[in-house]
């Protein structure tokens, strides 16, 4: 049996009135690959936070190396080997790798920095764990996976043995998913501990030796991967059996919803974003637009949406034969756009308006009479919005910016879903949410698209897009290598075009 | 309640810190002159809040700063930062007082204010309108913008002042006719005899309860405040992000036109060149202080109402620059202490 590395016992913890921790007991043994796993807001970083000493628990007691920590900080966890890679990475943009990395640690020589030694150290750091880094790249021109990267870089520089990663797969395309699991597994090879946080069922299936369940601040189990499956992982994580795969008749298409005609958008003077692209979304259809980040995505839902409109170099929209190529965004939603924006943070919510408000947002007209907003319709509407949304807190008052990305893109969701649309742009519209969130956003996606409604999908998920769409576009450089069917195609397929070949 | 409770508390204390940070300071500049700061502050509040006379010239100072402070305060909510309020309070002043001078005798006395406000507000409205269509059109920031067209509507005033509008041998207009005079508030009152303070005061007031219930109340204001926290959004919900910007600008310029109605209605009853001596870049400091709040606008107004009357008070003590240092030390607390304006300074694309 593998000695405990680190024993959590019966740690409580509240803010205020919200009991995030509720008597959770775990224990990480030495060089495993611990999963935690719950919904959103079950209290998974709230329990690393009191590991790695950011809060301290109002009950309960941390153990590391069978020692017992009394007062717990960063400071301390750090001594004992303890790092922590955060969501929201923390690193300066302008700086190289090595300044980042040695930040609040300089070695000197005199009075210089000693940036030699560290970009030695790095360089190894680098090679011995596979990590592909440059120590002298300024972090601004590395991609997000690279960013990552450097955060567990800095992790190591500090000695660590433990590695928390808070859900660090979130913002990773499916490529940087695979070289970040070989990551942790060099890491392993060479007697790390990591305690990995996340949503994604076949990341933990892939990449755990055991796995947590905590479900509403409380621990529900302790398991062996290899004894389990994602639909019992599921259900103990939402408490009832959860579909995984979304399910669907066959389409029934009507007539062209959305035409699309050689639409051309430019990304800086002579590079196009967004190459000719010609596609149409029939009613009672799914259009999935599957490719890397950054091929054209955005673009594509910003020219259809009448944003930045001042790329768009050439090309037509209609809408059931209409010409919007020429409409404000508020015209275009009045004629039937709805839009989940891929980025909810900055396109889709008012951060610091509470819920009722970003529940009336792009739609405040409806609620309003002579010129004053009716704050008592709009009350009943978000209270409504929030019951039947499963919003949580189911608060009205809350600021958006307080809530969870789930319970935040649930306000997105539970807002356009309300809108009478025709043709809705689903950009990313799952992502960071909870698998019961998911299943229940695919089913209003489907339950739309059986209604007569045009959809286009937009995911990072190939597991997403296939089980959603009806067709399939695959974006690669602003161009559309291929349309396919997507019960005619699979993951594999799919990652080719991805990367550029046009016949597979 | 105790939730709403709590957001109002922690809305006060950032102000309130400021304010008793710059007390200290100025402790340590009085010990300096070798007097008792408790003897000083007792002399400020007698001469100023706790007699009738020193009420009424608080009031009559704390109007326009009101109104300075209302005009930037609701730029900000849209995310934008108007330091033009000189140049629109300059051309607002000099409109309502040309108005004033050439309306007809006969003109009742309520439609010669109501005439002359609004000729207040358009003028300063156009010159915030300037820089928000800038803005809007071609993304220029509005900060610079503003800060030259301060030098521009000032020359301009000057020279329309100096060819064509001034009484011989003086800088300033022609009297505006006595129907366009505001009613001295010690009418009502005549405890405030022989102060300045007159119904601009209770306009003042009135237009800021008027600001709260745009920002707060109306689709409008819902629409500015998206624009002020996250233009894009407010664009992606179809929000016309360039019209809420320029409607701002004019508004806050409108506003700004308002800070010379008592002295141009209710005091000297003309307009006169350097009047204002930077009550538009005051209405920064009352707007920062005041939280960009209607109410929190008014409390800090009358602080700095307090400040600047009690500083003439205390001058037969210390120097009244004592108080301008008091003033000063709670812009720079209030200032570093709030992150609305490196948000917008950030924002400056
Ligand atoms: N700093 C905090 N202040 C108040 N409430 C918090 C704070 N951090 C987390 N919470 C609340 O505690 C609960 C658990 O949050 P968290 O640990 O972040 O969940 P998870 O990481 O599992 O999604 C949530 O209800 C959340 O709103
Ligand atoms: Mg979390």
């Amino acid at each position: 049996m593998a000695e405990n590395i680190i024993e959590l016992k019966n740690i409580v913890k509240r803010f205020g009135k919200v009991l995030a921790n509720n008597n959770i007991n775990i224990a990480v043994r030495k060089g495993e690959v611990h999963a935690i796993v719950g919904e959103n807001g079950a209290g998974k970083s709230t329990l690393m936070k009191i590991l790695y000493g950011l809060y301290h628990p109002d009950e309960g007691q941390i153990i590391i190396n069978g020692e017992t920590i009394i007062k717990n900080s960063p400071k301390n966890a750090v001594k004992h080997g303890i790092g922590m890679v955060h969501q929201h990475f923390m690193l300066i943009p302008p700086l190289t790798v090595a300044e980042n990395v040695i930040l609040g640690m300089e070695t000197s020589k005199g009075p210089f920095v000693d940036i030699n030694t560290a970009n030695q150290r790095i360089k190894k750091l680098s090679d011995d764990f596979n990590l592909h880094i440059d120590p002298s790249k300024k972090i601004e021109d590395l991609s997000v996976g690279e960013n990552q990267r450097v955060e567990i870089i800095k992790v190591l520089y500090r000695g660590a043995n433990i590695l928390i990663l808070d859900e660090p797969t979130a913002v990773l395309t499916p490529k940087e998913v695979e070289d970040f699991f070989k990551v942790i597994k060099s890491l392993i090879a060479q007697g790390k501990t990591v305690i990995i946080i996340t949503h994604k069922l076949d990341e933990i299936m892939e990449i755990s030796d055991r796995i947590t369940i905590i479900k509403h601040g409380e621990t529900v189990d302790t398991i062996n991967t290899k004894d389990t499956s994602p639909k019992e992982i599921a259900r103990m994580m939402v408490g009832r059996d959860v579909l995984l795969q979304a399910e669907k008749k066959v389409a029934q298409t009507g007539k062209v919803i959305l035409d699309v005609k050689n639409l051309s958008v430019t990304k800086s003077k002579d590079v196009l974003a967004l190459d000719n692209l010609n596609f149409e979304i029939k009613a009672g259809e799914v259009l999935g637009f599957a490719g890397v980040e950054g091929n054209g995505q955005t673009e594509l839902i910003e020219a259809l949406m009448g944003l930045n409109t001042e790329k768009i170099k050439s090309g037509k929209i209609l809408l059931e034969g209409n010409d919007l190529s020429n409409s404000l965004t508020k015209e275009r939603l009045e004629q039937g756009f709805s839009h989940i924006p891929e980025d909810r943070h900055k396109r889709g919510l008012v951060l610091e308006y509470q819920n009722s408000d970003n529940l009336i947002l792009g739609q405040q007209h409806n609620f309003t009479r002579t010129g004053l907003l009716d704050r008592i319709g709009i009350d009943e509407h978000s209270e409504r919005l929030i019951k039947e949304f499963d919003v949580r807190p189911p608060h009205k008052e809350v600021l958006s910016g307080g809530l969870s990305g789930g319970n935040q893109q649930k306000i997105i969701i539970a807002r356009e879903f309300f809108r009478k649309f025709k043709f809705l742009i689903a950009a990313q519209p799952t992502r960071g949410v909870d698998i019961g969130a998911i299943e229940f956003i695919h089913k209003q996606i489907i339950k739309a698209r059986d209604e007569g409604k045009a959809i286009l999908l937009v995911s990072a998920e190939l597991n997403e897009i296939i089980s959603l769409s009806d067709r399939i576009a695959v974006l690669y450089k602003g161009k559309i290598v291929k349309i396919v069917d997507a019960d005619k195609t699979n993951k594999n397929e799919l990652g080719m075009y991805m990367t550029g070949a046009s016949n597979g | 309640m105790d939730k709403l409770n709590k957001k109002i508390l922690i809305e006060f204390i950032i102000p309130i810190f400021a304010v008793l940070l710059a007390l200290i300071f100025s402790d340590i500049l009085i010990l300096i002159y070798k007097e008792s700061p408790l003897k000083i502050y007792k002399l400020l509040l007698e001469g100023t809040i706790f007699n009738s006379y020193g009420i009424g010239q608080v009031i009559f100072k704390t109007t326009p700063l009101i109104f300075s402070g209302l005009a930037v305060a609701f730029a900000f909510r849209t995310g934008l930062f108007n330091i033009g309020g000189e140049g629109q309070l300059y051309m607002g002043t000099f409109v309502t007082a040309v108005i004033g001078a050439y309306l007809p005798d006969s003109i009742p006395r309520f439609l010669a204010v109501i005439l002359c406000l609004l000729g207040g507000f358009l003028a300063g409205g156009l010159i915030g309108f300037i820089p928000g269509f800038l803005k809007a059109k071609t993304g220029s920031h509005e900060v610079i913008n503003t800060i030259m067209l301060n030098f521009i509507v000032l020359a301009f005033i000057n020279y329309l002042l100096v060819t064509y509008f001034r009484v011989p041998e003086t800088l300033h207009t022609k009297e505006i006719i006595s129907n366009a005079h505001l009613a001295r508030l010690s009418e009502f009152i005549p405890a405030l005899d022989s102060t300045y303070a007159s119904l601009a005061f209770v306009i003042a007031i009135l237009t800021a309860i008027v600001v709260y219930v745009i920002l707060w109340k109306t689709k409008f204001g819902y629409e500015l405040r998206a624009v002020g926290h996250n233009p894009e959004a407010a664009a992606t919900a179809g929000i016309n992000v360039k019209k809420c910007i320029m409607m701002s600008m004019a508004i806050s310029g409108g506003l700004a036109g308002l800070i010379g109605l008592n002295y141009v209605l209710g005091d000297k009853y003309y307009f006169e060149e350097g009047f204002s001596s930077g009550l538009g870049f005051m209405g920064i400091a009352v707007a920062l202080l005041g939280r960009n709040h209607p109410l929190g606008v008014v409390i800090a107004a009358f602080l700095f109402g307090v400040l600047s009357e009690g500083g003439l008070v205390i001058n037969a003590v210390v120097p009244k620059e004592l108080v301008d240092i008091l003033q000063a030390i709670v812009i720079i607390c209030v200032v570093a202490s709030t992150t609305e304006v490196r948000k917008i300074l950030a924002r400056g694309k």
